[in-house]
């Protein structure tokens, strides 16, 4: 090994501290990276491998009835590969161990397995057989809720018409990776299944022979999505089509799409500010070791080594540490993107998950970890080379040091002189205090964006569950009845309040813009499911017009007074002109609201409704369950308490693995600033320590001056800190901003003091490490030796 | 050097008293003797010189006595005060309440000015005297408010020995005060160490090369070798104002 070499891993080992805080946090960037690359890799590769293998639809609509030819027209249109009739109808599922009824969506298959769109994985027992019409299939998620085992027996109301249904496989299909109810927020597998029943079977109970009332489409690589709509929507509009749509309005599909996206977010985001303070931490690392080397270097020129020799030395300790970064971050983010892929594997349902890091997700994060290393090092480095020789060997002059600010207004004579010490040192090297207060500040960012999650989802759920959504629970009815219905409703034991709504599916253009929303129509007097605005304020949809979510307001570019063009998916399917009357602040889904008297006429019907929220008595409720599991025109119920379960389970098991990552780095990065900056500051500042310690100064008083320092960067980052976590949350709340949900900028007080709190213990823990030194401080060998 | 003692017992107590000091700094396999059993007692107000060469073990002499060093055996009374028996804790009050030192690199704080470097001492001190007297002491009352970086070598020198004697120590110990600096500057330097013990009565040990400094001494102490070659005192020290070298 030649000397310089020797020279390197005996500097590498002298700074192995630092070193290894500078690597961790190195490790920090790159994990995020990998994990979120890989993550995101293995879950495009399984959803691309499970919708080719199992032939996942591209276009999806549904009519009210329309004969299996049109299907084979559809299946003619230029661009389309296959065109398959089906049978999807929502029914009330009755189990028996469950006090409640369950809400089920059946899909008609071809028994035998004919089917050749949308295909199923069994993963227990068998297909449905021909000749046996109460067989079902049911989704995986449903079958375990409720420990389903192959031959048990359920009860579905079918067309009004209780029947048994028995088990005899369990199944998954790219069509329900992400199995919510309508209404819902997060899937249920308790409340909501899917069930596959045969083709005959429910031709007959929804007397649809040789008819179909779900389209599904797969279509050639070089169709065009809008024109084949535009097709399907013409074929199927005299049967009582409501509009095909593609794969990005598919419920489970558009979620999956989303958690990709937000995965893609993480990769853009997280990483940067983790591989910016190493570049800091190497910038100041770097030029101090290299200011105690300056003789050195002096001399190594003076024997005649080259700028670049003597640079490329310096240059290859930073990639040394940055390459034992790099293999701790590719490390953790393998072993965390596998645990982020297992969580998918349980949120999402795929019959497989392929777990795998790409050779270019390690690729790309070596290079940009790298990158950064080089650049936070070079100007250092380049100082090192440039400086002449004989000024290198030649001892610095002593630091030019200037009372600073605070003592020149008038401070000075309250501070004692370490006071003096401790701020002028600080006012000396401005930038690194600054970049010091900067690494420490992202550190209480980062800790407060990761909190950030949990209240805005928190708020979120608040908001939902017990601002707006305030009913027990939601009743729809198969047809849509007058309001009379209400009184039927009323009627059931256990039910304290009812209020009706309306919603119906339109199509709302403004422009060349347009969306398909669900518009609900509201009474002005609702109590239970209230649209509430941002400030808190319920809002009442005037007796005209419509009332726009924000995030739909976006989408089509519509503003408080223009005019939509609204045409209803339903019934006499009126195209009407609509004002925009408002603009509301939603978190979940597309809103779009209306007086439910105004929604009557605008569709040209009667007093109609939908469905019903109702306020039960939770006392009496096993006996409203067991009348409701008897009303037949019941379509879909929804249990407010058990969707809010759903939802806390959620967030236990899926924000918190990755909250605790995001707290786990920020308390790194923490670690790793204030560290370094301590350790620098003692390396800097030992002459001057050692110099007290000699006049006399205790160990404790000498350690208040370092501590006194740290003390001062850390309480100014606090706040600056607590600023940029809520311009991070922000940043975040712009990119989550997604069609599906939206995050409400909220912090919690608490979050902004636990951020503060682990900072400062991060401070304190650092603060004692490098203290531990001050006490072994060679007096002696310090003051003997020159500055 | 038992007699040595004797010759100085009379009428002064001894400020220090050595008993078979004795520092060994342990290497693989060759051990390195830098004091080999000192027996030595110093007295309170005498000004004295330790000569040597590099390696003879008058520095390490130095710093055990200043509490900055242990030694591996033997014994340091610091009048009735068993050094050698102290923790560090105590060693530090020690530093603080007694010793005044002087290096040859001056190792001010740069951040401070010179007064305030006083001030650092006089801040922790029980009955010192206020940095503008101890600056007025070594003649550098009209820089008072610059920043070492401002400072020649022989004022940082003579801050250094404002800063500590402005405690008015019992003890000043100077390793090679004026060993970085040119003849004159130096001579400025000893006269302000000569001063403030005088001054102050302080007992002032002063380490160094330059056999001419010696003159100022009332007694010279010769190291060699980690023992004591030879002791030698002056009948009429010379003010330090008239050595040249």
């Amino acid at each position: 090994m030649t000397p310089l070499n020797k020279k390197l891993y005996r500097d590498l080992w002298h700074i192995r501290g630092q070193a290894l805080a500078i690597a961790v946090v190195i490790a920090g960037g790159i994990a995020t990276l990998v994990m979120a690359l890989s993550a995101l890799d293995s879950l495009q590769e399984t959803r691309r491998a499970f919708s080719e293998q199992y032939r996942f639809a591209h276009v999806f609509a549904h009519a009210k009835r329309a004969p299996d030819w049109v299907a084979r027209e559809i299946g003619a249109i230029p661009g389309v590969l296959r065109a398959e009739g089906r049978i999807v109808q929502d029914i009330i599922i009755d189990i028996a161990e469950m006090q409640e009824p369950a809400r089920g969506r059946v899909v008609s298959r071809a028994a035998g397995g004919q089917t050749h769109l949308n295909d199923i994985v069994i993963r227990r027992g068998r297909d449905l057989r021909h000749g046996y019409p109460n067989e079902v299939l049911v989704n995986e998620a449903f079958a375990q809720a409720h420990g389903l085992q192959l031959g048990d027996v359920i009860h579905g109301n079918f067309n009004q018409r209780r029947r048994a249904l028995k088990v005899v496989g369990v199944a998954l299909s790219p069509e329900f990776v992400y199995a919510i109810g309508p209404g819902d927020i997060v899937p249920d597998g308790r409340h909501f299944g899917i069930l596959w029943m045969s083709r005959e079977a429910l031709e007959a109970a929804y007397d649809l022979k040789g008819a179909f009332n779900n389209l599904t489409l797969r279509l050639t690589r070089a169709a065009s999505l809008a024109e084949v709509i535009v097709q399907v929507d013409r074929l199927l509009a005299p049967y009582g089509g409501v509009g095909a749509y593609g794969r990005a309005d598919q419920l489970s599909d558009a979620f999956v799409t989303s958690e990709m996206e937000q995965l893609d977010h993480l990769a853009v985001v997280i990483p940067p500010v983790f591989l910016l303070i190493a570049a800091f931490l190497f910038n100041v690392v770097i030029a101090r070791i290299i200011q105690a080397d300056r003789e050195q270097i002096g001399l190594l020129k003076a024997f005649g080594y080259s700028n670049i020799a003597v640079g490329w030395q310096y240059l290859k300790l930073v990639l040394l540490i940055t390459g034992l970064g790099i293999l701790i971050g590719w490390a953790m983010g393998a072993w965390m993107g596998y645990a982020v892929t297992g969580l998918y594997r349980d949120f999402f349902r795929f019959p497989f998950l392929y777990f795998q890091v790409d050779p270019s997700t390690l690729a790309i994060s070596a290079f940009v970890g790298i990158f950064s290393a080089v650049i936070g090092a070079l100007s250092a480095v380049r100082r090192a080379v440039t400086i002449a020789p004989a000024v290198a060997m030649t001892p610095p002059m002593p630091s030019a040091y200037r009372t600073s600010l605070l003592e020149n207004l008038g401070l000075a004579r309250f501070l004692s002189q370490p006071a003096r010490m401790i701020l002028r040192y600080l006012f000396r090297w401005p930038l690194r205090a600054t970049l010091t207060i900067t690494g420490i500040a992202f550190s209480v960012a980062i800790l407060v964006m990761s909190l950030f999650f949990f209240d805005a989802v928190n708020k979120m759920m608040d908001i939902h569950f017990f601002e707006t959504e305030r009913q027990d629970m939601t009743l729809t009815f198969v047809d849509v009845r007058t309001d009379a219905a209400r009184s039927n409703i009323d009627d059931l034991p256990g039910v304290l309040m009812v209020e009706t709504f309306r919603i119906a599916r339109a199509k709302l253009r403004l422009g060349h813009r347009q969306e398909r929303v669900g518009i609900i129509g509201i009474d002005g007097d609702m109590e239970l499911s209230r649209l509430v605005d941002v400030d808190g304020r319920v809002v009442t949809p005037p007796p005209e017009g419509i009332v726009l979510s924000e995030k739909l307001a976006e989408l089509l570019v519509a503003r408080k007074g223009d005019i939509l063009t609204v045409s209803t998916l339903e019934g006499r399917r009126l195209v009407r002109q609509v004002p925009v009357v408002r603009i509301v602040r939603l978190y979940i889904g597309l809103g779009a609201y209306m007086d439910r008297r105004a929604l009557n006429r605008l569709m040209g019907e009667g007093d109609i409704i939908s469905g019903a929220h109702v306020l039960t008595d939770s006392k009496i409720e096993p006996t409203l369950y067991t009348s409701l599991k008897g009303v037949p025109a019941l379509l879909g119920l929804a249990v407010r308490r058990a969707a809010l379960n759903v939802f806390s389970a959620m967030i236990r098991e899926h924000l918190h693995t990755m909250i605790f990552f995001y707290l786990t780095f920020a308390a790194l990065i923490a670690v790793g600033v204030i560290y370094n900056s301590a350790r620098i500051s003692l390396s800097e500042r030992a002459r001057e320590l050692a110099s007290l310690r000699v006049l006399g100064f205790t160990r404790r008083e000498v350690g208040t001056i370092l501590a006194g320092e740290l003390a001062i960067l850390t309480f100014v980052a606090l706040p600056l800190g607590c600023i940029a976590g809520y311009g991070l949350a922000g940043l975040l709340v712009n990119l989550f901003d997604t069609k599906l949900y939206r995050l409400p900028l909220y912090i919690a007080d608490s979050s902004y003091g636990y951020a503060v709190l682990m900072v400062i213990g991060a401070t304190i823990g650092s603060a004692w490490l490098v203290l531990r030194r001050v006490a072994q401080l060679d007096l002696i060998a310090v003051m003997k030796t020159r500055e | 050097m038992g007699d040595v003692q004797k010759d100085n017992a009379g009428s002064r107590a001894p400020v220090f008293r050595t008993v078979g000091l004795t520092k060994v700094y342990r290497g693989d396999g060759n051990d390195v003797w830098a004091l080999r059993g000192v027996d030595l007692a110093l007295y309170e107000g005498e000004t004295l010189v330790l000569l040597g060469p590099s390696g003879s073990g008058k520095s390490t002499f130095l710093n055990i006595l200043g509490g900055l060093d242990h030694p591996s055996s033997g014994q340091v009374f610091f009048r009735r005060q068993e050094l050698t028996a102290l923790d560090d804790n105590a060693l530090t009050r020690y530093r603080r309440d007694h010793i005044g030192f002087v290096f040859q690199f001056y190792n001010l704080i740069p951040s401070l000015t010179a007064r305030e470097n006083v001030a650092l001492v006089t801040e922790i001190a029980a009955n010192p005297l206020s940095p503008e007297e101890a600056l007025a002491l070594v003649g550098l009352e009209e820089r008072m408010d610059h920043f070492p970086a401002q400072l020649s070598g022989g004022e940082q020198q003579r801050v250094a020995v404002a800063r500590s004697v402005a405690k008015r120590p019992d003890v000043l110990l100077c390793d090679e005060p004026t060993g970085a600096l040119d003849s004159a500057t130096g001579i400025s330097v000893l006269e302000a160490i000569e001063g403030a013990s005088r001054e102050l009565g302080t007992t002032a040990v002063i380490i160094t090369h330059n056999a001419g400094i010696a003159a100022m001494a009332d007694r010279v102490i010769a190291f060699a070798d980690g023992r004591i070659a030879g002791i030698t005192v002056n009948a009429e020290k010379l003010p330090a104002r008239t050595i040249s070298w």
